[in-house]
């Protein structure tokens, strides 16, 4: 099972015809004594009727870590102290799961929408352009330096939907959990999330638990589904980019990969680098206000920097020039890569973006990156051509010309 | 990364190139092997095609023990992966090899067998500790540099007694298929005449050292030059290369002072020695059974030979005759010359052993070089 990236739906020649204002608030009818109704309102993980509720009173007798069952005022049922498992009856639909639900999504995610326990969640939004994109992740460790696939479940979606020049509003968060997870570590999984989500400024109003059996997931599996809004005037798309057009990216590339590289099970080297995951809407905010003009917004994830590239020539049907000098990425990456018989450009991040915009407004660009946080080691790094053949061509740092080409399967180590 | 770096360095780069130009007679064509993959992917990795003048020509030798390697040999390993209760090591480009009925290790993963991608023979042997109830089988693949290691682990496994761990042994030498390549005839029958010199290998050089190819140079008449892996090193050679023709010498030469010497790693050989032996034959992919050119090992160690500890049956399908890549790894045809070649045959789905690894010369060509295709 892998990440799919770069599936925002957009439509991008159609700008919303109102306001800038964005949705806050809850249904307008919304009944804020929702949030003190019974724990049997759910939030299900099934789809089996609800009458199946009333039933998995003896499916919670079965769970070794119910350990307070009776007591669902207790607020830690389901989890606690121990090192608990999930086990079956917390995807089974019944009081396991609404106590999992309660105790742990409700109070980390905090939001009205969420807290009035229904199936959707329901948000009045402007009129205009609406952007939703998802993604399912899978990583393996589960934490890493610098993040961990709750954090990133956040990231990665903000970033998608942000990618559109949209400002991200809302995340849907559906979790597989694999039986015997610690309950521990899904702790710290939400938390990490909900952290990433107060960061970026959204609110993760609906979602969705599944268990299944020992050995038939890996741990936990999270897929998290954005929407958000484009401001007016603003068109952003990867079949954009024009033949002389600058290409930018916000910083140093690689970090992710090899952060997480460097903790996977079988691979035995140290380092200091920590991922990149972050949410970019904030960058992108900056950057739209500066130059509305951007033609195209991608982060390079899975794939990296030559993939985004190609991805961008086969949709605009271009070619690039990039020069590899310019191209920021760290001593240790290319130390580790160096190692591993791994191109840079192929490695993953997970709070780089690429943009490609008119050259005349390259400068201005750059200075609004720059000025930001998640973008002051931002740079210039090459230019869109035409071409019939669509390659990206990388003038080498040796002063060569290479092609830079997609990728094929995953990259594998060389033996000399 | 010191020590690296200075030798991708591009003004160096532009010198070395400009002093090529100025060497190369424009009456003249230079047509160099290099004969290691990983020559060939440092070529094309750091564009240095577009660094030399149309007169000097690259062609890609059989330097890719990934490449060479028959898809008999790819079906064997397969079949031995299969085998109930074995894990079943493999550097990571072995993994996509195709053998018959485009079959793989990594399908053969996939339909349940244990194939682990190890960096090293050392990560086989550990896993062999830690799982003394299943059998560990490492395949040992690759020229001079990756035999040492193999033997060390051999050595080490009997040492300590460790019983659960075999490997599949497809060592092969260099000297062998440098001469099976000068061996190849032109029409009037001449030997090795579309070739002008070698770049040698880097690593391989540095166990077996330089002295190990004076009697190709002398038999052959071939200026040979051993270089480093870096892109500098490899114009470097290239320069060295074109002194050697214009003067009409034919010398080893040794580009590679900072790790070869002349006799290598003694300490290596002697490991390598100790181990393995001749095997009477062994099929190169392209360039067919060529005699004394790859290693097994000793009866002594006839206990931690996979081929022998487990009977399989291998079953194999002939390789597709459009194919060039035995023209290509004998160096008289280009990839772009092959019909097959960027049209049914890519690293997507290769056809031919070219194409299968990154060091394969169809596939540096297709992935690195296919803007500069005339």
């Amino acid at each position: 099972m892998k990440e799919i990236e770069n599936v925002e739906t957009q439509s991008p020649r159609h700008p919303r015809e109102s306001g800038e204002s964005l949705p806050r608030h809850p249904r307008e009818s919304g009944d804020p004594e929702n949030k003190s109704t019974t724990l049997d309102s759910r939030l299900r993980g099934n789809d089996e009727s609800s009458g199946n509720d009333e039933s998995s009173g003896n499916d919670e007798s079965s769970g070794n870590d119910e350990s307070s069952g009776n007591d669902e005022s207790s607020g830690d049922d389901g989890r606690g102290g121990h090192d608990q498992q999930i086990n079956l009856t917390h995807g089974g639909g019944g009081r396991a799961m609404a106590r999992l639900i309660d105790s742990l999504f409700l109070k980390a995610f905090d939001n009205e929408w969420l807290s009035q326990k229904n199936d959707q969640a329901c948000f009045s939004v402007e009129k205009g352009r609406m952007v939703m994109s998802t993604d399912g992740h899978v990583i393996s460790p589960l934490f890493f330096p610098g993040g961990d696939i709750g954090s990133l479940s956040v990231h990665g979606t903000v970033n998608d939907v942000a990618m559109s020049g949209a400002k991200p509003l809302y995340l849907s968060a559906s979790f597989i959990l694999e039986e015997g997870f610690s309950i521990k570590d899904l702790e710290k999984i939400v938390k990490s999330m909900a952290n990433a989500a107060k960061q970026a400024g959204v609110a993760i109003v609906t979602g969705d638990t599944k268990v299944v059996e020992k050995g038939k997931g890996d741990g936990i599996f999270i897929t998290t589904t954005g929407v958000g809004v484009v401001p007016e005037n603003v068109f952003i798309s990867g079949d954009l980019a024009k033949p002389g057009d600058a290409v930018l990216v916000n910083g140093f590339i690689g970090d992710h990969g090899i952060a997480v590289m460097s903790h996977r099970e079988g691979l035995t080297f140290h380092t200091a680098l920590q991922s990149d995951s972050a949410s970019l809407n904030g960058l992108v905010q900056t950057m739209v206000n500066a130059v509305p003009s951007i033609h195209c917004l991608r982060d390079p994830t899975r794939g990296g920097l030559a993939t985004t590239l190609n991805e961008f020539a086969s949709q605009s049907h271009v070619g690039f020039v990039i020069d590899e000098k310019k191209i920021p990425i760290r001593e240790a990456v290319l130390s580790a890569c160096e190692l591993l018989g791994l191109d840079p450009l192929y490695v993953a991040n997970e709070g780089k973006l690429i943009a490609i915009c008119p050259e005349k407004e390259a400068q201005k660009l750059l200075s609004a990156m720059q000025a930001h946080e998640l973008g002051k080691d931002a740079a210039i790094i090459g230019t869109v051509i035409e071409d019939p053949n669509r390659f990206v061509q990388l003038k080498t740092k040796f002063g060569g010309s290479r092609v830079v080409d997609w990728l094929t399967g995953e990259q594998l180590p060389r033996i000399c | 990364m010191k020590y690296i770096e200075e030798f991708r360095n591009d003004t160096y780069a532009k010198e070395v190139a400009d002093r090529i130009t100025q060497a190369a007679d424009p009456s003249r064509e230079y047509k160099f092997m290099e004969f290691c993959g990983g020559h060939t992917h440092a070529i094309y990795r750091y564009g240095i095609p577009s660094l030399l003048p149309s007169n000097v020509q690259m062609v890609h030798g059989p330097g890719c023990p990934v490449c060479v390697l028959p898809m008999a040999r790819v079906d064997h390993a397969i079949a031995l992966a299969h085998q109930p209760n074995v894990i079943f090591c493999s550097y990571g480009d072995m993994l996509r090899v195709p053998g018959s009925r485009k079959n793989s290790l990594l399908k053969a993963k996939a339909e349940g067998a244990d194939v682990r991608m190890v960096y090293s023979i050392d990560d086989a042997l550990r896993l062999a500790k830690e799982n003394s109830d299943k059998e560990v089988i490492f395949f040992s693949i690759g020229f001079e540099t990756t035999t040492p290691p193999s033997a060390a682990a051999v050595l080490q496994a009997d040492r300590e007694g460790i019983k659960n761990f075999s490997i599949f042994c497809n060592h092969v030498l260099t000297p062998p298929a440098l001469k099976a390549i000068l061996e190849i005839r032109d029409e009037k029958g001449d030997c090795g005449v579309s070739l002008n010199g070698f770049v040698g290998p880097a690593h391989v050089s540095v166990v077996i050292g330089s002295n190990a190819y004076l009697s190709a140079s002398l038999d052959y008449k071939k200026p040979i030059v051993i270089a480093g892996f870096e892109p500098l090193d490899v114009l470097h050679a290239i320069l060295m290369l074109i002194q050697q023709v214009n003067e009409e010498r034919y010398e080893v030469e040794n580009q590679y002072t900072r790790a070869v010497t002349p006799e290598g790693n003694q300490k290596a050989q002697a490991m390598m020695h100790e181990v393995f032996e001749l095997a009477s034959s062994f099929e190169w992919r392209g360039l067919g059974w060529i005699p004394s050119s790859a290693l097994c090992l000793k009866e002594k160690y006839a206990d931690y030979d996979a081929s022998i500890k487990f009977k399989v049956e291998v079953l194999t399908q002939p390789e597709n005759t459009g194919c060039e890549c035995g023209a290509i790894l004998r160096g008289m045809k280009r990839p772009n010359e092959c019909k097959l070649f960027g049209k049914v045959c890519n690293p997507e789905n290769p056809i031919g052993a070219c194409m299968v690894s990154s060091e394969g010369a169809c596939a540096a060509f297709y992935t690195y070089g296919r803007h500069q295709e005339k």
